[in-house]
């Protein structure tokens, strides 16, 4: 019992704090809610029998990438959003723009729905297996990591040499030489 | 010798590779000499193979030399390999011999233009030399295409030689064109006889046939391979129906006239049928066409020769028609005959050529006989050699042209063909007279003066690169180089008919003897096949042949007799029947109109039909409307099409929501 | 014990949660953030599935798909910062210059 109570209590603290990210207007208000909704998803990975992920999650994912976006909001001073008078006549605002999305967002919910149904069949092994150790050591990660998906890990390091050249690039200001 | 015969053909071929690459850097004298020298050389080689080849039994007289393979695929082995038999060998001494000769003239005789077409013309000439070669080398049908085909090529190139002339282009064009036309039936022969024999050698090929029957009165494969090759030899040796070229192709310079016109090229198609002897022995009604198609040939170019006033066309038609002789003769199966008067006719042809050359030369350009006479006071040289190459060709006793023409006369009779005789004899006539009538036109009575020319005598000076200016009435004869050919072809017309001088008269006919086994099947007793070539044993028919003998001379004797009646003594009766038959004399001037035929029935309809149908409807219409067209739709649609990129980016990301659930869909669907 | 389908549904919520920021806020870094969540959503379900399957290879799937965010949001920033330079604005309707 305490174990559902748990997952109930995580998994409402990310959707709360989801929801919550999308409703601020400030964006640093933001970035925290979306820390505070990473935090309770490593909590779900931990009940998921998957401590690695749930570490990376927070190392990387809060720990790196929200503070990144930290400074990007602090060095831009982002201003608050607000609806600027241009902004309503612009053609995405019309009624059946508006109406098609509203359409397009509700058939979404309902496949979504349609494939909850279709797997809600599928039972059983998250209880089933014993003993975390056998599933999710970090040992056992690792092993399959470096023999079956080597060379997704290999192009993966590429990427990233790839994406840190870029970011330099790309936000250099004019006319700067490195 | 098995490992020098490559070197025949490729002495030429590297004059033509030096003169092409360096010639415009090359003085006249190196270019010239060089491209003189390679063809002696070849000749050299040429004359060892002979020697060698003479001294060789009989029955396997052959030397042979495999260059390299040059297709293998699957069941198709053709190796470029060179053999010399005694046919060849006769063509190879031909061809050397006489073009080392005309090499020699020709250094004089181009000596007006500019460094770099001398070269050119050298080059050219020298690559014609190196395909003939390999032509009359070859011992298969492909390896003889290829010389076939290059002659032809360079026949064009130098026909076209002074290409700035319009009718020297189209005249090499016509020539190709019309090479082509038989070329494609020549290459449906060899085609038919591949798929029937599965070889294209020679050697395989006659063996192969010599077991077969000959197919008489009938046309199977052998009659219409037989037919299809004669058609290519028609195109290459103006016969009719292709041989409205050969007059047309005077417009190249007078040694080339004399060399790939007279002697050698237009003589492929007699070697090529003499070369597959044993094949058309087994046609007998191919055979029979080659033969009617030759002896019309030779009639109906010599009277379109009797009213030409161009030296050189009559000389052209002269060719045509002593073409038509060396095909009769081998349509009545006497190949050793045809191939003799090739070799007799390359003589006194050549030398009649380069004789009117020189005249041209000296006139400076002048070729109508109408506006000459009286040059035999001022060019004695050139009168005399060209006085022997006409008693040769009209077939006056004891000259080499006597022997080869009597013989094929006399085999014409022999064998049963009494209507061919008839028209041989006629052609032999008209060739005493319009020769003749060249000669007194030419060379006697008074200089009839071109109203060009008389303008000239006002003026004193004169471009001349032999001498200073000089006046109208002092001509110069021909210049060393030119007079030394013409004098050596003098004496070969004289001499080289004693060769084949036939038991009748109480010779040997050695050439006969030596061109025999060429003309079986490889292993076949000699004598035991076709051709009543070799010893004439009969008494009776010893009688018939001088009786022959004495009717050709008296034919021969009684032209020029009335040659010289008519244009030495009353030159008005030759107008006077002009203008008496004026519709006769019109349609022989315009060569039987054959020309216009083929213009309105092949020509122009070919041409219209190309420019309005293939252009202007499919390739235009239909290509370029397609490819046009295609980039026009493309163009409309992306017009369409680009009212999508709106530059909102959350219209953008919208477009992807709307990706996603239609993929989603999907899949749930599934 | 969980069903599977549990966190499925958390899955598909917080999914759709970040398909609304992305479409319905005007302000680029929420859009980014409001991305971050869905990548989330989605690794939710991977590790769950993979749990479900008992093989590791959820987590693997998990690991990259971080990776690969993380580069993402990197480059993100980096143009996001390249474009307030032109415009001193955060909103995507703004840059509209790649129009026909």
């Amino acid at each position: 019992m305490p174990e559902t109570l748990v997952f109930y209590l995580l998994s409402g603290l990310a959707i709360v704090a989801s929801a919550l990210v999308i409703g601020q207007r400030n964006p640093m208000y933001s970035v925290l809610m979306l820390i505070a909704s990473f935090g309770a998803l490593a909590g779900l990975y931990i009940q998921l029998d998957a401590p690695f992920v749930a570490v990376a999650q927070i190392i990387i994912y809060a720990g790196a990438i929200m503070v990144l976006f930290l400074f990007v909001v602090m060095l831009l001073n982002a201003p608050t959003e607000d609806g600027a008078d241009w902004d309503k006549a612009h053609p995405l605002q019309l009624p059946a723009v508006t109406r098609l999305g509203s359409m397009l967002a509700v058939l979404l919910v309902i496949q979504l729905a349609w494939a909850l149904m279709e797997a809600a069949d599928i039972n059983g092994p998250v209880a089933g297996q014993t003993g975390a150790a056998a599933v999710s050591s970090v040992r056992q990660l690792g092993r399959t990591l470096f023999t079956d998906y080597v060379f997704a890990f290999e192009a993966t390091s590429v990427l990233i040499l790839v994406a840190m050249v870029g970011a330099v690039m790309l936000a250099r200001r004019e006319g700067e030489r490195s | 010798m098995n490992r020098a015969l490559v070197l025949i053909p490729l002495f030429p071929l590297l004059g033509f590779l030096v003169n092409v690459s360096f010639g415009r850097r090359l003085s006249k004298v190196v270019s010239g000499g060089l491209a003189s020298a390679a063809m002696v050389a070849s000749c050299a080689v040429a004359a060892m193979a002979v020697w060698q080849l003479s001294g060789m039994p009989v029955a396997s007289r052959a030397i042979e030399q495999t260059v390299y393979t040059w297709i293998s695929s699957g069941d198709l082995l053709i190796d470029l390999t060179l053999r010399v038999d005694p046919l060849s060998a006769v063509m190879i001494l031909v061809i050397t011999g006489i073009g080392a000769l005309i090499h020699i003239y020709s250094t004089a005789y181009m000596h007006d233009e500019n460094d770099s077409e001398f070269a050119r013309y050298f080059s050219y000439l020298n690559l014609f030399a190196a395909f003939m070669l390999v032509l009359v080398l070859g011992a298969s049908f492909p390896v003889m295409f290829v010389g076939w085909e290059g002659v032809g090529l360079c026949s064009y190139l130098l026909i076209g030689f002074w290409y700035k002339k319009k009718s020297a282009t189209d005249a090499g064009k016509k020539a190709f064109i019309v090479n082509r036309i038989g070329d494609y039936a020549f290459i449906l022969g060899m085609l038919l006889l591949f798929a029937q024999f599965g070889t294209l050698d020679f050697q395989q090929l006659a063996t192969s046939i010599s077991g077969l029957s000959p197919e008489v009165g009938a046309v199977g494969v052998l009659s219409l391979a037989s037919l299809l090759l004669f058609v290519g030899a028609t195109g290459k040796s103006a016969q009719i129906p292709l041989h409205v070229w050969l007059p047309d192709a005077m417009e190249g310079p007078t040694p080339v006239s004399a060399l790939i016109h007279a002697a050698t090229m237009v003589t492929a198609g007699v070697y090529m049928i003499g070369r597959n002897a044993v094949l058309f022995s087994h046609a007998p009604e191919a055979l029979a066409v080659v033969a009617v198609v030759g002896a019309l040939t030779a009639l109906m170019a010599g009277t379109i020769g009797l009213v030409q006033n161009d030296i050189k066309r009559v000389l052209a038609y002269s060719t045509v028609s002593q073409l038509g002789y060396m095909f009769l003769a081998m349509g009545v199966g006497a190949f050793g005959a045809g191939i003799f008067h090739l070799y007799t006719h390359a003589f006194f042809k050549a030398l009649l050529f380069l004789g009117s050359g020189a005249v041209i030369h000296a006139l400076h350009g002048q070729q109508d006989i109408r506006h000459m006479g009286g040059l035999k006071r001022d060019l004695p040289v050139t009168y005399w050699t060209f006085l022997i190459g006409a008693l040769a060709i009209a077939g006056v006793p004891f000259l080499s042209g006597f022997f080869s023409k009597d013989e094929i006369l006399y085999e014409t009779f022999h064998q049963g063909h009494v209507l061919l005789w008839v028209v041989g004899a006629l052609t032999s006539l008209l060739t005493a007279v319009y020769m003749f009538r060249l000669v007194f036109l030419t060379f006697h009575g008074e200089r009839a003066v071109a109203p060009a020319e008389a303008s000239e005598e006002t003026s004193a000076h004169h471009a001349s690169s032999h001498e200073g200016s000089h006046s109208t009435t002092h001509l110069h004869d021909a210049p060393p180089a030119m007079a030394f050919a013409l004098i050596v072809l003098a004496l070969g017309s004289i001499l080289a008919g004693y060769v084949g001088v036939p038991h009748a008269l109480g010779g040997h006919n050695q050439l006969a003897t030596w061109l025999a086994p060429s003309f079986e099947a490889p292993g076949a007793a000699i004598g035991a096949g076709a051709g009543a070539v070799v010893g004439e044993a009969a008494a009776g028919a010893e009688a018939l042949e001088l009786t022959l003998m004495a009717v050709s001379s008296l034919i021969a004797l009684a032209g020029i007799g009335l040659a010289a009646f008519v244009w030495l003594k009353r030159r008005a009766i030759a107008q006077a029947m002009a203008d008496a038959y004026p519709g006769l004399h019109r349609l022989l001037l315009n060569k039987y109109y054959v020309d216009e035929l083929y213009d309105t029935a092949i020509v122009q309809p070919i041409r219209i039909g190309s420019q309005e149908a293939l252009w202007r409807r499919f390739d235009v219409g239909v290509i370029d409307a397609a490819v046009n067209g295609t980039g026009s739709v493309v163009a409309a649609g992306a017009d369409v099409l680009r009212r999508l990129q709106t530059g909102s980016v959350r219209a953008y990301a919208g477009s992807m929501f709307v990706g996603v659930v239609v993929v989603l869909g999907y899949y749930l669907w599934r | 014990m969980i069903p599977l389908s549990h966190y499925l549904l958390v899955s598909a919520i917080l999914f759709c949660i970040g398909t609304t920021g992305v479409f319905l806020r005007r302000n680029v870094i929420t859009i980014l953030l409001s991305i971050e969540i869905m990548l989330n959503a989605v690794n939710l379900s991977f590790v769950a599935f993979g749990r479900q399957m008992g093989t590791v290879d959820g987590q693997i799937i998990v690991f990259f798909v971080m990776t690969v965010a993380a580069a993402e949001a990197a480059v993100g920033l980096a143009l996001v910062i390249g474009l307030f330079r032109h415009r001193e604005s955060l909103n995507p309707d703004a840059f509209t210059s790649l129009k026909w």
